[in-house]
């Protein structure tokens, strides 16, 4: 008996919603999509937890510009640090700069472990920033966390569209609660992506135009916050029942 | 693995068995510890202690037993095995911290002796385990 497992439901019975951030490819803005909700969901009073679970390639410090990434407090366990009210937590901890070439196994141990000894406490939401595609962290997180809500980011694209169709499919396959998709990188006359996603019966949260000026802003969270992009984001939350 | 989050685990675990099989009093937990957990006994044994204490009528007479579990690292590409106490001593103060909350830097701090790979599996040793939970219905 893994006594991990055991205790990973005390650690987030005070969390009012887990919503995990997740999407088919790479590089189609769900770090980005992760670290910006959960800055927008902090400055509109709520209590927010970000948690970067893609091991082979943290970046949500590197978007919020955090820098100073020692080890967490220690107290019964540990307890993320906090920046810009928002508690944190990323491998980036205990690997620093390094790279962490985790095969399978070594992922699920990671997840299980961080998960049984992280004290968030009390948060209205805690945001989980996912690593892409189906494998093991997704798979872990639904067997781990049960109430986990998945929201898909996708970029206008067939290629990209068709990886995060695959991630619907399972997550409607295993009746996990799909808050919806979000379209990053949008333009203003592509309906593909809306269209496909009526078809699937799945909610079309909103699209995020390409932002020229995003990359700029990486790094810095006041300039961040005001980006076309984040403040779109914002309309979406604003929006949207869920939250 | 955190002394006192093993310790919250190790309690949260007997209770549900406790729960799930109808025990009034539980007598023993057998806890096996890898090494690589770099879990101090001395600290585990306080957190447990304290983590015990709101449970008395269940757990007052229990007596957890340690067993420690030799980590044996095995490099997936030249077939290498290592013990990891002997590889532990090169690492500074910080790294073996790192592997303490999180055992898996281990592929990021260590490197097979032979070939330097890090790309090795942990073959013995990893993790923590509750081999058995008695007491009484």
């Amino acid at each position: 008996m893994d006594p991990r497992i055991e205790v990973i439901d005390k650690r987030l019975k005070d969390i009012k919603k887990i919503i995990a951030v997740a999407g088919g490819k790479g590089g189609i803005g769900k770090s980005s999509v992760a670290s910006a909700l959960a800055l927008i969901l902090s400055k509109m009073g709520h209590k927010v937890g970000l948690f970067d679970l893609d091991f082979s390639g943290p970046s949500s410090h590197i978007i919020l510009g955090i820098k100073n990434y020692d080890f967490p407090k220690e107290d019964k366990g540990i307890v993320p640090s906090e920046y810009y009210g928002i508690k944190f937590m990323s491998i980036i901890s205990f690997s620093g700069e390094n790279p962490s070439p985790l095969r399978g196994i070594d992922i699920s141990n990671a997840i299980i472990e961080l998960l049984a000894i992280t004290r968030w406490g009390s948060l209205d939401y805690l945001i989980i920033d996912m690593p892409p595609g189906i494998g093991d962290a997704t798979l872990d997180i639904i067997r781990v966390i049960k109430r986990t809500e998945f929201l898909l980011v996708t970029t206008p694209s067939k290629v990209a569209f068709e990886t995060v169709k695959k991630s619907l499919q399972l997550l409607l396959e295993l009746k996990v609660p799909i808050v919806g998709v979000i379209e990053n990188m949008a333009n203003s006359k592509n309906l593909f992506v809306r269209n496909q996603l009526e078809h699937l019966n799945i909610n079309y949260l909103g699209k995020i135009n390409f932002d020229k000026d995003f990359e700029d802003a990486i790094g810095d969270v006041n300039k961040l916050y005001n980006t076309t992009f984040t403040q779109s984001l914002k309309e979406i939350v604003l929006n949207c029942k869920f939250f | 693995m955190h002394e006192w989050a093993l310790a919250d685990a190790v309690v949260t675990t007997a209770l549900k068995v406790a729960e799930n099989e109808g025990l009034k009093e539980i007598s023993e937990i057998i806890v096996k510890i890898g090494e690589l957990q770099t879990i101090d006994t001395e600290i585990f044994n306080f957190a447990l202690k304290e983590v015990m204490q709101p449970q008395k009528e269940l757990l007052e007479k229990a007596t957890i037993k340690i067993k420690p579990e030799k980590a044996i690292l095995k490099c997936k590409v030249c077939k290498h095995e290592w013990l990891f106490k002997d590889a532990v001593k090169n690492l500074s103060e910080d790294e073996t911290e790192s592997l303490h909350f999180i055992p898996e830097t281990a592929h990021v701090y260590l490197r097979c002796p032979e070939c330097n790979s890090p790309d090795f599996e942990i073959i013995q040793g990893r993790g923590i385990w509750i081999d058995s939970i008695s007491g009484e219905r």
